[in-house]
């Protein structure tokens, strides 16, 4: 499959089992996804069901039971700069600024002190928080906390971009405004995303492509392509086939019939 | 009669809320407040003075009527007395040098070995046994062991001081290091960070606020440590002015070194508690 030669992923058969009193947990049976170079795939379901988990495994924090996780052809066997994640909560350095924040990376990477300003001043600046380049989070708000984050992903240029309900935590409003942000950043500087969400309307909002996983065992249950322009405006949002994707989306996630004995 | 034209001057002009409109919006609910009664920055500290002469007055008065107390005046004029012989100045720096040896030595080794205990579990699995044994023991209580075997001049009461400030401080950076937000160490190694890396930029400055609470603490504990071991043994020092003075009956001298020990203890909780507002700034308080 072509998809694994480039910055794409590929998620072949993964199983995931954590030992809980003794017996085999099963988070992820299973589950097998390909995605392409550059494309923004949202996975949505019940919480419970393995998003985090699956997440974990591709951004190399969690190793499969069994099963394999490709990232642009190579196998997966620790973290890695060539995927940047973006934590629900938040996950900024409190002690440092928003700037020595999106320099974090770069410094690990042994970038001089030019360098990492240049790009990290670049970076502040796509999200939009050069008036608090020198703030600390704690004078942030939630919003203005998620951007310094993604900015800091951003930074140490991954091709591929894992977030995990980084909208979760904020308001409704906020949310709408940082999804439209999101998906500006994303086409000014493409990427391979995979977004968790457990918002339907987040999910069919964002994604060329909606992945609905079922809990116990967790599993893919549906894959839905959405077929909407990009970029996606207000007008999209509001038009008839937004709604009719959001209804499958909806059905797909609160209507799910239990898994047959699949393990 | 003038504050009332100074506070009208301040909020009065239009210009100046058109100006600024938060600041127009904040101002005419503070000015009122402010004329009724003083802010609540003054109403404590003048309630503190209040309370500190009222507290004086009392023991001034008790001093009078009977009781074995020296008037305050007579305090401040041993204090006086000691400070032109030398002695006071003297005891002081005896007592501060051995307390800070004693402190800067515990703090120094309790901080790698917290990090030790809290980032490898071989260094928990050695370290704990002994620290859990050892802080169930005031460190005073080791003192008759400790000069039999190390001797009557400095080194024994470094030594148990040194041990107080180190179990204080120890246990605070081991729980520092231990109670790591995961998502942040996860937040370094997906940018790439390696152990040593997350060490360093990660693990030493999220528990740096529970390593000076620690330091603070253990400073506590080594000045009340200090002060006993001096009761005990000891040629200089503000407890051997007061154990000495005990003998001859000197109430004023024993005054004296009560008000200097604490004084000297409150000064040091300052500055580390200036360190502390320093370093550990950025932490979001809820
Ligand atoms: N480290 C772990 N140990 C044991 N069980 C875990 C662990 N991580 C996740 N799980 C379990 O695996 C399941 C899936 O978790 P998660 O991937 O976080 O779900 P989601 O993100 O979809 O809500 C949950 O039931 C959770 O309790
Ligand atoms: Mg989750």
């Amino acid at each position: 499959m072509n998809t694994t030669a480039t910055g794409g992923i590929s998620v072949q058969q993964v199983t995931k089992t954590f030992q809980l009193k003794g017996d085999d947990f099963v988070a992820l049976d299973r589950v097998s996804l390909d995605i392409a170079d550059n494309e923004f795939v949202t996975v949505v379901g019940p919480s419970g069901c393995g998003k985090s988990t699956l997440m974990n495994v591709l951004a190399g924090l969690e190793a499969p039971t069994s099963g394999r996780a490709l990232v642009a052809g190579d196998d997966v066997s620790g973290p890695g700069p060539d995927r940047g994640v973006i934590f629900q909560q938040y996950a900024l350095f409190p002690w440092l600024t928003v700037r020595k924040n999106v320099e974090f990376g770069l410094k690990v990477a042994g970038l001089g002190r030019a360098e990492r300003r240049e790009r990290a001043e670049r970076f502040i600046r796509l999200v939009g928080l050069e008036q608090f380049a020198d703030a600390l989070p704690k004078t942030l708000s939630g919003g203005m906390k998620q951007r310094c984050a993604i900015a800091r992903a951003y930074a140490v240029d991954p091709s591929i971009l894992l977030m995990d309900e980084p909208f979760g935590a904020l308001d409704a409003l906020t949310r709408v405004k940082l999804q439209e942000q999101l998906l500006d950043t994303w086409s000014r500087e493409k990427r391979t995303v995979l977004f968790i969400t457990h918002d339907v309307d987040e999910a069919v909002f964002l994604a060329g492509r909606v992945v609905v996983m079922a809990a116990r065992p967790g599993r893919i249950y549906d894959v839905i392509d959405v077929d909407l322009p990009y970029p996606r405006t207000e007008e999209v949002r509001l038009s008839p086939e937004f709604g009719d994707l959001r209804n499958r989306v909806w059905h797909s996630v609160y209507h799910q019939t239990p898994s047959e004995g699949r393990s | 009669m003038k504050t009332s034209t100074t506070g009208r001057a301040r909020n009065g002009p239009d210009t100046d809320a058109d100006d600024a409109p938060t600041a127009a919006a904040d101002s005419p609910a503070a000015a009122p407040a402010s004329r009724r009664r003083p802010p609540k920055r003054l109403i404590l500290p003048a309630l503190n003075a209040a309370s500190i002469v009222a507290g004086i007055s009392i023991w001034w008065i008790l001093a009078l009527n009977g009781f074995q107390f020296p008037t305050p005046p007579e305090v401040v004029a041993t204090a006086t007395e000691l400070w032109r012989d030398g002695t006071l100045q003297e005891d002081i720096l005896a007592s501060l040098g051995r307390v800070l040896a004693g402190f800067l030595l515990g703090s120094a080794a309790a901080i790698p070995i917290g990090f030790l205990m809290g980032w490898y579990t071989v260094g928990r699995g050695l370290f704990e046994p002994w620290i859990q044994f050892f802080r169930t023991i005031p460190p005073l209580a080791l003192l008759p062991l400790v000069l039999v075997l190390m001797g009557i001049g400095e080194t024994p009461k470094i030594f148990v001081i040194f041990l107080a400030a180190f179990l204080a401080c120890v246990i605070s950076t081991y729980q520092g290091v231990v109670g790591v937000d995961k998502t942040l160490i996860n937040a370094a190694r997906v940018l790439g960070a390696r152990d040593g890396m997350i060490f360093v930029r990660v693990v030493v400055p999220a528990s740096t606020p529970f390593i000076l609470v620690g330091m603070r603490v253990g400073l506590g504990s080594a000045w009340a440590t200090l002060v006993a071991a001096e009761l005990l043994a000891a040629q200089a020092g503000l407890g051997y002015r007061m154990q000495q003075a005990q003998y001859y009956y000197d109430i004023a001298t024993i005054f004296v070194g009560i008000v200097a020990i604490g004084v000297l203890g409150l000064l040091m909780d300052r500055l580390l508690l200036l360190a502390e507002s320093k370093l550990t700034g950025w932490q979001e308080r809820r």
